[in-house]
């Protein structure tokens, strides 16, 4: 990826805000992708990832902001800006009694393909997405995994300039993952430019050129995997003192590390046990941490060490892990509420 | 990045679709795609058409003999029972086939089909909604003729070619508002629960408050008013006159309490009641889609 933001940019999204009644989904969000980049959003659920791709995709229109993709206003042009864009969208919509062929047959007449080209075009990404054992048979018989390289099958059809994907992996199993990340990797390296959304950090972080770290509807950090995790500096630590500690001991352990040398910062990280996540100066500063702590009557359990990763960042932009905030939105998500916004 | 010139354009051409077809060509090759859809789901469930079918038949089967032995001479022109029936249970089967049009766009809605439709470059997104009405329409004609094959076997009589053409046009003009309807229902409520209901409800109220069963002349005065009102009864009564063999558009066909009703008054009726509906159901239709 040799782009910058000099160079074209093919989506660019401006203060987006949007409320979906007293709840905020963008909060002013702010993205510029870059023309043939692989570009992930990456955030908890209930971040406004779903949201911001919806714009993009103008199914949804922002209380205020502006979009533009391609060049065009994506909401004064929306359907200039539709023929640019393949959608693969979170929940698959599939016909199940239509075969996947004939699914395929009727998105490209909507996409106004002709016949020729849209027979080309289903042989082609069938091949491509290993379905050719599957084309003729029913969508309800699909697996999770068929269905998902069917809807990617339906979003590449017209071989949109842009594709955008919300969540394209979630809960697949590993082949199927494997084959998606592959088409999508090809697609940018023919110069497609891909957007897509997960709360996966190992996704982004293997497939993404550039990633948006969003929270709370708003970016939060942004730029390459690489120079986000190595602006962090520092090296990472994890420790136990117990397996799984409970929440005062785990709070006495921080109170230790707080007054050891070299060390940045500490969390308690409840997803894990309560164990503890460190942010040191480098490697040196471990053995006399464990010497503190064995003299504080808490000898260490169990120590790992590792450079920054993206889950790094997102705690320094956050102050809680990924994992954390997932937790933490799992019960109050809604789902009745959900499907209603996403209802017409 | 916030310098418009730098945005690349060349991916866009506004206004050129892909196929480089005209709008008209475009919008035909959308149309045709979802009513095939639509067509390919009624071949592999046909459940709905066969269902559509039974149900007025056994109408028509039992609701005929429950009236067979009615003195002659009770109802206009020493007509036999089933003979009057026909025509209402004619009208009462492309109704309710229309009445169901909105299920499966409510589906769509529900399950996110429509999604994947609206983020297509549609030329005309009324795409969805006629190839919707082409679907039904076709759906309670195939029904509708199934229904008057029956009845003429069953000795009830067949309009001739003339008498043909007025009830496939009377039937159109009624499937076509009953359509707008439930197509308006579809995306004014919240799901397919409260359009059933909605549907289950309104369903045979509007058949017993008709001239379908009874003519006016056996109800009391309120109820009589009501079938005279009813859109239904302005689609039994030139039916009825068909089968009777009287084609004149011109010819008094109902006595209503109001007034002498001819064939004109009832399809002008029906033709005015479509037309209302689809331009009342417009803005709903254009928020929804937009």
């Amino acid at each position: 990826m040799s782009q910058t933001g000099e160079e074209a940019t093919v989506i660019e999204l401006i203060e987006l805000r949007r409320n979906y009644g007293p709840v905020t989904a963008l909060a002013g969000l702010s993205l510029t992708v870059p023309k043939g980049c692989l570009y992930g959003l990456l955030g908890p659920n209930g971040a406004g990832k779903t949201t911001a791709l919806r714009i993009v995709c103008t199914l949804l229109a922002p209380d205020s902001g502006s979009v533009r993709v391609g060049g065009l206003d994506a909401l004064a042009q929306p359907r200039a800006v539709r023929e640019l864009l393949g959608y693969v969208a979170q929940e698959v919509a599939i016909d199940k009694i239509l075969t996947g062929r004939e699914l395929l047959e009727l998105q490209g007449a909507l996409y106004h393909l002709n016949a020729k080209r849209l027979q080309a075009r289903i042989l082609e990404l069938s091949g491509l997405l290993g379905m050719d054992d599957w084309l003729d048979r029913r969508c309800g018989s699909y697996s999770g995994g068929m269905r998902r390289r069917l809807d990617l099958a339906s979003g590449l059809l017209h071989d949109p300039a842009v594709l955008v994907l919300d969540e394209p992996t979630v809960g697949l199993d590993i082949e199927s993952r494997a084959a998606i990340w592959q088409v999508l990797r090809q697609l940018r390296d023919q110069g497609t430019t891909v957007l897509l959304s997960s709360h996966y950090l190992e996704e982004i972080d293997a497939l993404a050129d550039r990633l948006a770290i969003i929270d709370g509807g708003q970016v939060i950090a942004e730029g390459t995997p690489t120079s986000l995790k190595s602006a962090l500096g520092g090296d990472r630590v994890t420790l136990r003192v117990r397996e799984f500690s409970n929440a005062p001991e785990a709070e006495r352990v921080r109170e230790v590390l707080e007054r050891c040398p070299g060390v940045r910062q500490v969390v308690v990280n409840l997803a894990q046990g309560h164990s503890l996540n460190l942010v040191v100066e480098n490697a040196t500063v471990i053995e006399p941490l464990r010497r503190q702590l064995a003299a504080a009557d808490l000898p260490v359990f169990s120590l790992s060490q590792s450079r920054p990763s993206l889950d790094d960042v997102y705690l320094q932009a956050t102050g809680r892990t990924l994992m954390d905030a997932e937790l933490q939105v799992a019960g109050s998500r809604d789902p009745k509420a959900e499907r209603k916004q996403a209802m017409r | 990045m916030t310098s418009a010139p730098s945005m690349t354009s060349t991916v866009a051409k506004p206004g050129a679709s892909i196929s480089g077809n005209s709008a008209l060509a475009d919008q035909g090759q959308e149309i045709l795609a979802l009513t095939k859809r639509l067509f390919l789901q009624l071949a592999r469930r046909p459940s709905t058409l066969v269902a559509g079918v039974l149900q007025p038949l056994i109408w028509l089967v039992l609701f005929g003999a429950l009236f067979a032995k009615a003195p002659e001479g009770l109802l206009p022109d020493g007509m036999s029972y089933g003979r009057f029936l026909g025509a209402g249970v004619i009208v009462f089967t492309a109704f309710s086939a229309a009445l169901n049009a909105g299920l499966p766009v409510m589906f769509d809605r529900e399950f996110g089909f429509l999604n994947r439709l609206l983020v297509a470059p549609l030329r005309s997104r009324s795409s969805i909604v006629i190839a919707s009405v082409l679907y039904i329409t076709s759906l309670s004609l195939v029904q509708s003729l199934a229904i008057m094959g029956t009845a003429a076997l069953l000795g009830y009589g067949w309009p001739g070619v003339y008498g043909l053409v007025l009830v496939l046009v009377t039937l159109l003009l009624l499937v076509f508002a009953v359509t707008g309807l439930s197509l308006g229902l579809a995306f004014a409520l919240p799901g397919h629960i409260e359009l059933i209901a909605v549907i289950f409800v309104v369903n045979l109220p509007l058949l017993f408050a008709s001239t379908a069963l009874a003519p006016i002349s056996f109800m009391p005065t309120w109820l009589g008013w009501l079938a005279a009102l009813n859109p239904l009864t302005f689609a039994i009564e030139p039916i009825r006159a068909a089968y009777a063999g009287q084609v004149s558009l011109s010819a008094v066909v109902l006595q209503a309490p109001y007034g002498a009703l001819t064939g004109a008054h009832c399809l002008l009726v029906l033709a005015v009641l479509a037309a209302g509906l689809f331009l009342l159901i417009r803005p709903l239709l254009d928020r929804k889609l937009s």
